[in-house]
C-alpha cells in the first residue's frame, strides 16, 4: 500500500519521482492549451500558418520597404526576416506563456496537489505547436526562394531546444515572482517588444557584425547566438554563424535554468499562500 | 488499521498590519501612499508582521473505513487542515503519515475549463484529481449519467447552467475510487435533490470500506454520515471522538453566545427617556441532559425594562426573525396602564415549532396600541439545532417553522398492484 509523508520541506525529495508519476497530467494540460487556444475560431490551426505570414509581410514591409535598412548580408531581407520571426516567436511566446502558468492556473494551485513545475513546462506545449506550423510554412517558402534546406536542417532541434531553456528559464523567475508580486506581468510583454529589436531578429547580423562593441554584445546577448545558429540551420552557405559563439549562449541558459529551477522550488510552496 | 497518523500538526501563516493611518482606499490614495512608499522604508516603520497559527499542535490518528466528520466556526483551521492533508501546502511543523491513495475534492470540478466540452472537461477534471485516462473511459457512461448531461456533452461548459455544472463536476469526482476521501463542504452547492444524491454516494464509498474526512457545516450530515468527529477550535483540536458526543462539546460551544444580556443601572442600559432595556433572556427548558437547543426545546422569553412614564398605556410587541431578516411572527402583549418601574413580560415558545437555524428577536414598547416608543432590533440571537428521527434525510429541512402537527397515514385496502 503506498504510504505518504507529509512533513515540512518533505515534498523537497521526491519532486522529480513526483513529476514523472504525473507525467500524463502534463499531456492533459498540454492538450487544453492547445484545444483551447483554438476553440471558437472558424479556421482554427490555420492561424498557426496565417500568423508567420502576416508578421512577415508586416515586417519585411517596414523594414526593406519604409526604414530601408541597409543589407549588409548576401540573403534577401524577407529570408532573414522570415527565419528570424519563426524562431523568436517561439521563445516570445513560450516567455510570456511560462510567465503566466502559475496565475492562470491560480484556481489549480489552491485546489489540489501536484508538482507545480507541471505548469510551466506544459504551458510551452502551444508554441511549440506554432514554431512547428510555421516551420512547415517555411520550408516551402525557401525552396521557393531559391534557398533549399542542405543537410544543416539536422541541427535545428539543437537549437528549438536551446531557445526553449532560454525561454524557460527567465519564464520560471517571473512565473514565480509574480504570484506575490503581479509587477512582474507588467514587465513581460516589454521585454518581448524591446528584445524584439536587441535581439538580431529583423534585421542581419552582418549590419552590426563590424560595430566596435559586438564582441560584448554576443557575450550579453544568448539569444542572438541562438537565431544565428537557426539561420545557419536553413539557409545553405551561411557564413555569418561561428560555432564558437553559441558556447557563451549554452553556459549563460545552463546556469540560468538550473539557477531558476531552484528558485522555482524554493517559491513553489508558498504559492498557494499568495496566489 | 491506522490510515492517516497525523502528530503535532501546527500551520503558520504571517499577516501584515499597516500601522498608523489605516490605507486609503480611493484610487489617489492609493497611488499617493505608493508613492510615499517608493522613497521611504516601509518595512521597518509602517508594517508589523504576526504570527497567525491556522493550525496548532494538531495530532489524531484516523483508522481505515472511518467517516470523520469535521466541525468548528469559520476560521477554526478546518480547510487549513484539509490543504495540508491533501499537499496543497504544507504544514510548518509536525508530521502526518498516510497510507494508501487519496483523493480530496475541495471544490466540485475543479479546473474546468470553460471553453471546453463536457467531455473534454471529464478527461482534464478526472487527471487532475489523478484518475488515469484508462479508468475515466471505464466510467465515462456512468459519469454522463450521474450527471444527467447526456445532450450536452460536446457543448462547452461555459453554456451550462450552473447546476448542470456542479452535477458534472461531483459526478466525476464520484467515480473516483481512491483509499481516502477528503471532501470539503460539497453539500452547501447545489439544490436538495443534487444534494441527496451526493450523500447517497458518499454513504455507499463509506460502506465500501472507504476512509473518509468531511468538513461540512450541516451538522446533521455530519451526523448521519460520520461515526466519528472532529471538533477545532482556533486552530486547535478540542475533542476528537463519537460523533454525537463531539456534536454536544460543539453546540454547547456554539450555543454559549449570550442568550442573556441585562444592564445594572438605566444610565448604561439602551433605550430614551420614555423606556430603557433592563434584560432579555432567553430560557430553555431541556430535557435529557440537552447541552443545546434543538427543534424539540421549548424556551421562555424573559423582558424586563425600565418605566419612566406615568401612568401610560402600554404594551410590548415582540418579532421572531430568520437571520435573513425576514418576520416570522409578531406577538403582542395586551395594552395595560403602568406607573414608573421596572415591567416584566414573558413569553414562551413551544417546542416542535421552529425550524432548525438562525433567529433573532427584536421588541418594541408600544404606547396607547399605536406608537412605539422605544425599539430593539436584535436584542437575542440564538441559534436552533436539528433533531431528527426515523428518516435518512439529512439535506436542510425547509421552512422557517417545523411544526408536529398529526399526519396519519394508513393502508385501506390490501390490493395487489400491477
Amino acid at each position: 500500500m503506498q504510504e505518504t509523508v507529509i512533513e515540512a520541506g518533505r515534498s523537497e525529495r521526491y519532486y522529480w519521482q513526483d513529476l514523472w508519476k504525473f507525467k500524463e497530467l502534463l499531456f492533459i494540460l498540454a492538450i487544453r492549451d492547445i484545444t483551447v487556444k483554438y476553440k471558437q475560431t472558424f479556421v482554427g490551426v490555420a492561424w498557426a500558418i496565417f500568423r508567420p505570414i502576416l508578421t512577415v509581410s508586416v515586417f519585411v514591409f517596414a523594414f526593406d520597404k519604409v526604414a530601408k535598412i541597409e543589407n549588409k548580408s548576401a540573403i534577401p531581407l524577407q529570408i532573414i526576416i522570415f527565419t528570424g520571426v519563426i524562431f523568436w516567436n517561439f521563445f516570445a511566446m513560450s516567455f510570456q506563456q511560462v510567465s503566466n502558468s502559475i496565475t492562470g492556473n491560480a484556481n489549480l494551485v489552491s485546489k489540489v496537489y501536484f508538482p507545480r513545475l507541471l505548469m510551466p513546462i506544459s504551458s510551452v506545449a502551444v508554441p511549440l505547436l506554432d514554431f512547428f506550423v510555421g516551420f512547415l510554412v517555411m520550408i516551402p517558402f525557401l525552396w521557393y526562394s531559391g534557398y533549399p534546406p542542405t543537410i544543416h536542417i539536422l541541427f535545428v532541434p539543437f537549437f528549438l531546444i536551446l531557445s526553449f531553456f532560454a525561454s524557460f528559464s527567465l519564464g520560471v523567475i517571473f512565473a514565480s515572482l509574480n504570484v506575490q508580486y503581479r509587477d512582474f506581468q507588467q514587465i513581460v510583454p516589454l521585454i518581448v517588444q524591446y528584445g524584439f529589436f536587441v535581439c538580431p531578429v529583423a534585421y542581419p547580423i552582418a549590419t552590426i557584425q563590424n560595430l566596435s562593441w559586438y564582441p560584448i554584445y554576443q557575450w550579453i546577448n544568448p539569444l542572438a547566438g541562438i537565431i544565428e545558429g537557426f539561420r545557419w540551420c536553413l539557409i545553405p552557405n551561411y557564413q555569418y554563424f561561428e560555432w564558437d559563439t553559441i558556447i557563451p549562449s549554452v553556459v549563460f541558459i545552463t546556469i540560468t535554468t538550473i539557477l531558476s529551477v531552484i528558485f522555482f522550488r524554493k517559491k513553489e510552496n508558498s504559492f498557494v499562500d499568495y496566489i | 488499521m491506522t490510515v492517516i497518523e497525523a502528530e503535532n500538526i501546527s500551520k503558520k501563516y504571517i499577516i501584515d498590519h499597516i500601522k498608523g493611518n489605516a490605507k486609503g482606499n480611493t484610487l489617489s490614495e492609493v497611488v499617493t501612499d505608493n508613492i510615499k512608499n517608493l522613497f521611504s522604508k516601509k518595512d521597518e516603520d509602517k508594517v508589523s508582521h504576526e504570527d497567525f497559527w491556522a493550525l496548532k499542535n494538531v495530532s489524531f490518528k484516523i483508522e481505515q473505513g472511518d467517516r470523520v466528520g469535521i466541525i468548528g466556526s469559520n476560521g477554526a483551521g478546518k480547510s487549513t487542515l484539509l490543504k495540508v492533508l491533501s499537499r496543497i501546502t504544507e504544514p510548518t511543523e509536525g508530521k502526518i503519515t498516510i497510507k494508501g491513495r487519496v483523493a480530496s475534492l475541495l471544490e466540485v470540478g475543479t479546473g474546468f475549463h470553460p471553453e471546453l466540452s463536457g467531455r473534454e472537461n471529464i478527461f482534464l477534471n478526472g487527471a487532475i484529481l489523478g484518475m488515469k485516462r484508462e479508468v475515466i473511459k471505464q466510467h465515462f457512461d456512468a459519469i454522463v449519467d450521474f450527471a444527467g448531461v447526456e445532450k450536452f456533452l460536446d457543448t462547452p461548459v461555459k453554456r451550462y447552467s450552473s447546476g448542470m455544472y456542479v452535477r458534472l463536476g461531483f459526478a466525476i469526482s464520484a467515480h473516483l475510487e481512491p483509499e481516502i476521501l477528503i471532501v470539503d463542504e460539497v453539500l452547501a452547492v447545489g439544490d436538495a435533490e443534487f444534494q441527496r444524491k451526493c450523500l447517497g454516494k458518499m454513504k455507499d464509498a463509506s460502506t465500501s470500506g472507504r476512509t473518509i474526512l468531511f468538513v461540512s457545516h450541516n451538522l446533521t450530515a455530519v451526523q448521519g454520515l460520520c461515526n466519528k468527529a472532529m471538533f477545532l477550535r482556533k486552530g486547535q483540536m478540542i475533542e476528537m471522538g463519537e460523533t454525537n458526543q463531539v456534536l454536544a462539546t460543539y453546540l454547547s460551544h456554539v450555543q454559549k453566545t449570550a442568550l442573556e444580556t441585562w444592564w445594572l443601572t438605566p444610565e448604561e442600559a439602551p433605550g430614551n427617556d420614555n423606556a430603557r432595556l433592563k434584560s432579555v433572556k432567553l430560557i430553555p427548558e431541556f430535557v435529557d441532559n440537552q447541552k443545546h437547543i434543538d427543534v424539540r426545546t421549548p424556551f421562555k422569553i424573559q423582558l424586563e425594562f425600565w418605566n419612566m412614564m406615568d401612568g401610560a398605556n402600554l404594551n410590548i410587541s415582540l418579532h421572531l426573525n430568520s437571520l435573513t431578516g425576514e418576520c416570522i411572527f409578531n406577538i403582542g402583549t395586551i395594552s395595560k396602564s403602568f406607573e414608573k418601574g421596572i415591567i416584566y413580560a414573558e413569553c414562551e415558545i413551544p417546542g416542535n415549532y421552529l425550524n432548525d437555524g438562525s433567529y433573532s428577536i427584536s421588541f418594541m414598547v408600544v404606547k396607547d396600541t399605536s406608537t412605539a416608543v422605544f425599539n430593539f432590533e436584535e436584542a437575542l440571537i440564538f441559534e436552533i439545532e436539528d433533531h431528527r428521527v426515523g428518516t435518512s434525510w439529512y439535506g436542510k429541512w425547509p421552512g422557517y417553522v417545523r411544526p408536529k402537527i398529526a399526519f396519519p397515514i394508513t393502508q385501506l385496502e390490501l390490493e395487489s398492484v400491477r
